[in-house]
């Protein structure tokens, strides 16, 4: 019988022919570890009384969440995990270097990897066709000591998607779309396989995005079959030898398909306080913006820069709203500088923040004030989310989220395409 | 094992930043100052009024959201003995499982705030104490229930050396 791009993977990582449901050893080919699960992991493998990990150039640490860091409780925790990956000569990534999961996409996960990562948008790695899923400190801790990990195998939703995107609709909008229409428990224990003409013209940067949320609907891994846009992204990051096609078996026995047509989709916006109360912009009422905020694993990518420098050029933000850009990696910041992009946001009346998780995840670096309104181009608006239970996240497009600093209420960005 | 005590009823979605907000990330090294403000967005009082022992009680989707694993190690330091919900979110219930926190599935409508419970994880029963009635789970899968009899994962591998959950 066929397989989905999942049963290949875990079967071929873990010797067995495996299909959904069976239960399996696996081979891990690549872990992460962050400044908020990192430190609890190197804990855990101190009490499992792991000395060595099995292969330090399979792991990356990075320093992400609280980059730089505020409090000296977090500074120690770098302290941790500097020493960590010192004595076992893993990868480590200081302060500034970027968002996880940016890096780990443009410097390591590769097509039929199976990575383990101590942070739950693991499964960006989806994009570029591995198998990648967030987990706990401790089954990353013990992925690091055995090199290997257990997996229920998922059943697979297939999501086919046609047609064509509009002019000021993006990924994000598809995916914001497709997490209210499965519902944020959809997809759970599941992965998802995102197949048709309108993901296949997808660039990378977008599959990214799509992959970055399937957590949102519960899902274990979202993942496209690897083909040229893959091969070309990784020979742009000088990886094209790590290229090889996975695709799903053309009998592949999926748990059920769902078709989305994507030519009448509008901007979609997720509405305080889950990431599946999602509204098309029009339904979304009138929202006061008090801060913008773009960046994140989800939308803090080079693409996603030059849409809110091309909607910025020569305008002002509304005096009324404050502006966060955070670029996701050192190497998207310094493209941005290049391409004058960071001028523009400066001239726009933004601030430009240290590559990180800080702001999303409530850490530092935009926090909200009590009763004020972010919309932000991240992936969670759980209450609390960014730092402040009395605050609201709306989650939308780096474009809505252009387009609403102007304004300084939720816009649609339709006029400025 | 049966385990014994009061019932605390939350609602749906209860995601990982309700349960260990991201304000307090600098206390993720200090689980036990961190164990203070457990669930505190949800229920300010909680982590105060909570007894050793009792349950969590949610709906649909409980522990949605981040894979902190803090989450499920300061419910279980603030003494809750079991969480019990409609449906877990993936890497939560896996996470708990991990650092020995027994998580249920069941339909929790008929359980009240308050209600004394009775929980036996090997016949997948909770008894209602307080409404005098009787309410079934499926077991775990066997991998699972290997892990939590060993008391979690570390305890799992150091006893096994390796993964045993066939």
């Amino acid at each position: 019988m066929g397989k989905t791009i999942s049963e290949k993977i875990l079967s071929e990582h873990s010797g067995k022919d495996l299909k959904a449901d069976d239960f399996a050893i696996v081979k891990v080919d690549l872990c992460l570890l962050q400044d908020g699960t990192g430190p609890l992991a190197v804990r855990q493998l101190d009490k499992l009384g792991i000395k060595e990990v099995v292969n330090p150039q399979g792991i990356a640490v990075f320093l992400d969440h609280a980059a730089p860091s505020p409090r000296k409780e977090l500074s120690n925790d770098h302290i941790t995990l500097r020493n960590f990956a010192r004595k076992t000569g893993c990868y480590l990534f200081e302060i500034g270097e970027g968002v996880c999961h940016q890096i780990m996409s443009e410097l390591f996960t590769s097509p039929g990897d199976v990575l383990v990562g101590a942070d739950s948008h693991t499964c960006t790695g989806g994009a570029l066709g591995a198998f990648a899923t967030g987990m706990g400190s401790t089954d990353v801790a013990v992925a690091m000591g055995l090199g290997k990990t257990w997996f229920r195998v998922p059943k697979t939703i297939k999501v086919s998607v046609t047609g064509k995107f509009q002019p000021g609709v993006f990924a994000k909008d598809f995916i914001l779309f497709l997490i209210g229409t499965l519902g944020a428990e959809g997809a759970t224990y599941k992965a998802l396989e995102f197949t048709g003409d309108a993901m296949e013209s997808l660039s990378m940067p977008e599959r990214l995005v799509i992959s970055n949320m399937a957590v949102e609907a519960g899902a274990k891994a979202g993942i496209f079959a690897s083909d040229k846009v893959t091969k070309s992204y990784l020979k742009q990051h000088g990886r094209e030898d790590k290229f090889k096609p996975v695709l799903p078996d053309k009998d592949a026995k999926y748990d059920r398909e769902i078709n989305i047509e994507v030519d009448k989709l509008v901007p979609m916006v997720s509405m305080p306080h889950t990431v599946d109360n999602t509204k098309p912009i029009d339904k979304a009422g009138e929202v006061k913006v008090h801060q913008v905020f773009i960046g994140s694993c989800t939308n803090g990518r080079i693409e996603d820069l030059r849409i809110a420098a091309e909607i910025w050029k020569g305008k002002k933000r509304d005096p009324d709203t404050r502006v966060i850009v955070t670029p996701a990696s050192k190497e998207v910041y310094l493209q941005a500088a290049k391409e004058g992009l960071v001028e523009i946001f400066i001239d726009f009346g933004a601030t430009v923040t240290t590559p990180g998780c800080g702001a999303c995840v409530g850490v530092h670096g935009g926090i909200l004030g009590d009763g004020e309104n972010c919309v932000s181009t991240s992936n969670r608006n759980f209450l609390g989310r960014m730092g402040n239970p009395k605050g609201f996240v709306y989650l939308v497009s780096p474009a809505t989220a252009a387009a609403s600093a102007i304004k300084g209420e939720l816009t649609d960005p339709r006029e400025y395409f | 094992m049966i385990l014994h005590g009061r019932s605390w009823k939350f609602g749906d979605d209860i995601s990982t930043d309700l349960i260990a907000p991201g304000r307090y990330f600098h206390l993720r090294s200090d689980l036990p100052e961190l164990a203070k403000h457990v669930l505190e967005d949800a229920d300010a009082e909680f982590a105060k009024k909570v007894s050793g022992g009792d349950f969590i009680v949610g709906g649909r989707n409980f522990g949605l959201g981040s894979s902190r694993e803090h989450a499920p190690t300061i419910i279980k330091l603030a003494g809750v003995s079991c969480v019990i919900a409609k449906s877990f979110a993936r890497i939560f219930f896996r996470n708990a499982i991990n650092i020995g926190l027994p998580v249920i599935e069941c339909d929790t409508d008929k359980i009240a705030a308050g209600d004394e419970l009775e929980v036996d994880l090997e016949k997948g029963v909770i008894k209602d104490l307080t409404k005098k009635i009787e309410l079934k789970f499926a077991p775990l899968p066997k991998a699972m229930t290997r892990i939590l009899g060993d008391g979690g994962l570390v305890e799992h591998i150091k006893k096994h050396g390796d993964f045993k959950i066939e």
